[in-house]
């Protein structure tokens, strides 16, 4: 001990003979750790690229507009409705400049051009990631705890959906997203509470199971347990990967708990003769089924609508007597079909039952033998049912409907890494989390119950952008931010009319004051629109308009008291406010008027690139024809439509040419002299 | 001290597993044959979105020189700004062809990619794909021409979508056509999409879409025709004379 000290002492006097020099060794000391922090700052990453930003604008064109716009040290955007403090410009140096547009090393890539200001959003509400950090690491591959990773570029669509709850041009993954939601039933199980307090809806209809024995056999019923996909490529019904033992208890389940329901099968008739296949199979396309339903052709391409379900191998599941009885009136098995009510005679009945029956597939049952149930397994079967949540989607008799079977969704996209199990081997984030979830539920851990769905790539990955839009931020963003989707609205015809409606089902393909589909024109103002001999006549033969359309209007073959019924609702009911319809007359313009019409209808206007007037010399086929419109529409309808026709019918095609009102109404008196010939409507 | 002999023992026992353990190359796959040309199947010119799979796989044949499929020719695929190939090397199948899924890069844009093989000699010889990732405005944009421009503009004919473009007397230009695009600024384009083709002394049958088109419709839409122009489009732009 006494070498030691005696060793640093003699140390001390040599280096420090002079008292003065303690003191110099001390305040260099000082100096360099006063120097620390400068030259932290000097040798920090976000300062290189500064520096190097610096050198690639130094070449161009504009250095000199760059180099006045360029502001060093350490950027910040701070927001604090949004909780927002981004420092990503500090390194981000170009994303304002336009004239960057070339190039393409991160980062200074310009922005690409999107409808919200950088200084209004900021980044990380889009982007995620840290905006307060000023490395590369922190801010953009944080996994720490209430952090998170900036999002893959594929998702970034769900960032828009934190705000935007409606569907929008520039995001379709999401869109497709939030509509397969919908459409395969995930909300029905897993909740989904948006900010505004409302839920996300099911569009699916799943069947009552209640009196399935009425229309199916226990076979097709396990098969379709076994694999929904192998009966039809579109079903929504997922895969429960049930053993057979399963499959046959569920089956024997279902059958057991079905009660027969009073008309839900009717006799085929044995008529002397087979029916004609072709009768049935031109019933079916003048009806026009294939609008809503689809079949596989023979390359094995579905062809037609996904209104209903698909009708391949239709034949191999339902009953005849009981298809006979669903042609005859679907609401008497399923009050909440989708299926319009066809007024077919008793012949077109069969001979249509007899078309569609004949669509099977032999190899489909033909491994199928169950012997007959035994009470235990319709016990189990029983368990298996409530234990799978079939009557989440399905009414089932015997099993209530369980509440909260899955876990809720609401804010999926702001779930904590540490919250979450992975498999072996997987990426650990929480896009790829979600993404497997969808892609292999149950590989998740043992006694997951989550089906398999069978869905393409594009699919998962609009599915994963509409979970991941499901964020704590989006609950936390002032209110004013929130863009609501437009919910349809509860719409309901009145009276006898009303009912009838709801019988065709117009509202699966017409919209009405906010309520329907899309596949055809909006028919809100119908009775300010047509002319009333022209709609009798139109719902009596529908193939007068357009004809070559492939999804189209079907003929419900009406009574003539009923459409008359329909019509007159229709005349008097959907009529605007802004203008009376019969405040033009039909017809007896002046010859030189309708000439000066048709001279703008070719000329100024070229209306002849989208519409016949004259079939022998117009081609246009993209608006509706115009040979007959003087008997379709009202002169006061035309001419409104010409001065503005997205002010009638939102989001029409048709452009608004900013029409004076002497060429309106010269065109309009064109146009209203294109009569029918000899056929109703034509006398006005 | 000799009991702990067996330390140096152990330890050269672990280093020599894990040496075994380190990941080898995979060899990579050994052409069995060789052709003189790659040539595109399927897949070129898709419109995909930044980081996303692309809808459809690439599908490019090696050929010989009497121009018949080469199965076994060795392939590899690669591109710049990001983009993934799965599988990015292998041999070509029965039918001489390979097929490769493409993950676009994180940036919107236009994306070359080459897929790359080599002769009897060893000499390479390559094919330039073109992929495009549509950011925000450009996906607003193919919406607008999806919904209003393409029913007369594309000439591809569905049932579900007739096309216009052979009823029409004065045929309107597709908007892959760069040669025409060049010629057009994008105040031009802004002109003829808003107040129609006589705006520019063409054709009425091209109808004005300023008043129902918002601004911001008209610049995606225009964006959008720049990134799908056919060869690039060349900005006109500003020429600086060099330093």
């Amino acid at each position: 001990m006494q070498s030691i000290k005696a060793q640093f002492i003699s140390l001390w006097r040599a280096w420090f003979r002079d008292p003065i020099r303690p003191f110099g060794v001390v305040s260099v000391l000082l100096l360099l750790a006063l120097a620390v922090a400068p030259a932290k700052d000097h040798f920090s990453e976000w300062h290189s690229y500064q520096k190097q930003y610096l050198r690639l604008i130094l070449d161009r064109g504009d250095a000199v507009t760059l180099q006045r716009h360029f502001r060093g040290g350490i950027q910040q955007i701070w927001l604090p409705d949004l909780g927002v403090v981004d420092r990503c410009q500090t390194c981000h140096t170009g994303l304002a400049e336009a004239s960057l547009a070339d190039v393409s090393t991160q980062p200074f890539r310009r922005h690409p051009p999107i409808p919200h200001k950088l200084d209004e959003f900021g980044c990380v509400v889009c982007h995620r990631g840290q905006g307060a950090a000023t490395t590369v690491a922190e801010a953009h591959h944080s996994a720490l705890a209430r952090e998170e990773p900036i999002l893959p570029a594929r998702y970034i669509e769900s960032s828009c959906g934190q705000c935007h709850h409606a569907p929008m041009a520039g995001t379709p993954r999401l869109n497709e997203g939030r509509e397969l939601l919908a459409r395969y039933g995930c909300v029905r199980c897993h909740t989904i509470r948006l900010p505004d307090g409302s839920m996300m809806a099911a569009t699916d209809d799943p069947p009552p199971l209640t009196h399935i024995a009425d229309k199916t056999t226990r076979e097709w019923v396990y098969a379709w347990l076994k694999d929904p996909a192998s009966y039809a490529s579109s079903a929504t019904m997922p895969n429960f990967q049930l053993s057979d033992a399963d499959a046959r208890d569920i089956s024997a389940f279902l059958m057991a708990t079905s009660t027969p329901q009073p008309g839900d099968t009717l006799a085929v008739p044995a008529s002397s003769k087979a029916p004609d296949p072709a009768a049935g199979a031109s019933l079916y396309g003048e009806s026009f089924c294939a609008s809503c339903h689809a079949t596989q052709n023979a390359a094995g391409n579905l062809v037609g609508g996904n209104i209903g379900p698909e009708l391949t191998r239709i034949g191999s599941k339902v009953k005849p007597e009981w298809l006979q009885a669903w042609l005859k009136d679907p609401r008497n098995y399923d009050a909440h079909t989708q299926m319009p009510h066809y007024r077919w005679t008793d012949q077109e009945l069969t001979a249509l039952a007899g078309y569609v029956a004949n669509k099977t597939d032999s190899d489909f049952l033909a491994n199928v033998h169950l012997d007959a149930p035994t009470p235990q397994q319709i016990a189990h079967g029983k368990a298996l049912v409530t234990e799978y949540g079939c009557a989440v989607c399905h009414e089932i008799r015997g099993v209530a409907k369980p509440e909260n079977f899955a876990p809720e969704l609401s804010r999926i996209g702001s779930k904590p890494l540490a919250q979450l199990v992975f498999t072996a081997g997987m990426p650990k984030t929480l896009p790829d989390y979600v993404d497997g979830k969808i892609r292999h539920p149950r590989a998740f851990g043992a006694g997951l119950r989550m089906p398999l769905y069978t869905f393409t790539a594009q699919q998962v990955d609009a599915l994963t952008t509409a979970l991941l839009s499901l964020t704590d931020r989006s609950f936390a963003l002032p209110s004013r931010l929130q863009i609501a989707a437009q919910p349809m609205t509860t719409y309901q015809p009145a009276g006898h009319a009303g009912k009838l409606m709801a019988e065709l089902n117009c509202f699966a393909c017409h919209r009405i004051n906010g309520r329907g589909g899309d596949m055809a024109p909006d028919l809100t103002w119908e009775g300010s629109a047509v002319q009333r001999p022209w709609l009798d006549d139109f719902l009596k033969n529908p193939n007068t308009l357009r004809p070559a359309l492939i999804r189209r209007m079907p003929r419900f073959n009406l009574s003539n008291s009923e459409r008359a019924e329909v019509t007159d609702y229709f005349m008097t009911v959907y009529q605007t406010a802004d203008f009376d319809r019969d405040s033009m007359p039909l017809g007896g313009y002046s010859a030189a008027l309708v000439e000066q019409g048709r001279q703008l209808f070719y000329s100024k206007y070229s209306c002849q690139s989208c519409h016949m007037v004259n079939t022998q010399q117009d081609k246009g086929y993209i608006g509706p024809p115009l040979t007959q419109v003087g008997s379709r529409l009202n002169a006061a309808w035309i001419y409104h439509w010409l001065k503005n026709p997205q002010a009638l019918r939102p989001g029409t095609i048709e452009p608004n040419q900013s029409m004076s009102d002497e060429d309106a109404g010269a065109l309009t008196a064109f146009l209203m002299m294109q009569k029918t010939s000899g056929k109703p409507g034509a006398k006005q | 001290m000799k009991r702990l002999l067996w330390i140096p023992g152990a330890m050269a026992l672990v280093i020599a597993a894990g040496c075994a353990r380190q990941p080898v190359a995979a060899p990579a796959a050994q052409a069995t044959a060789f052709g003189s040309a790659i040539v595109e199947s399927s897949g070129g010119k898709q419109l995909g979105a930044p980081g996303a799979a692309l809808p459809q796989p690439l599908v490019v044949q090696v050929n010989d020189a009497q121009g018949n499929a080469v199965t076994g020719a060795f392939v590899i695929f690669s591109g710049s700004g990001g983009v993934r190939f799965e599988p990015t090397e292998s041999l070509t199948d029965s039918s001489g062809q390979l097929t490769t899924n493409v993950m676009l890069g994180g940036t919107s844009g236009r994306y070359e990619l080459r897929a790359a093989s080599t002769d009897k000699s060893g000499k390479p010889f390559t094919l330039s794909i073109t992929e495009l990732a549509l950011g925000y405005q450009e996906q607003v944009g193919y919406a607008v021409d999806q919904n209003y421009c393409a029913r007369c503009h594309d000439q591809e004919s569905s049932a579900e979508r007739v096309s216009n473009y052979d009823n029409l007397a004065v045929k309107p230009h597709a908007f892959t056509d760069g040669q025409t695009q060049d010629a057009l600024s994008d105040a031009d384009l802004t002109a003829i999409i808003g107040h129609g083709g006589p705006a520019l002394n063409h054709s009425a049958l091209m109808p004005p879409y300023g008043a129902t088109l918002s601004r911001a419709e008209v610049q995606a839409l225009i964006a959008y025709i720049r990134l799908i122009s056919d060869p690039p489009w060349r900005a006109a732009g500003v020429v600086y004379a060099k330093r």
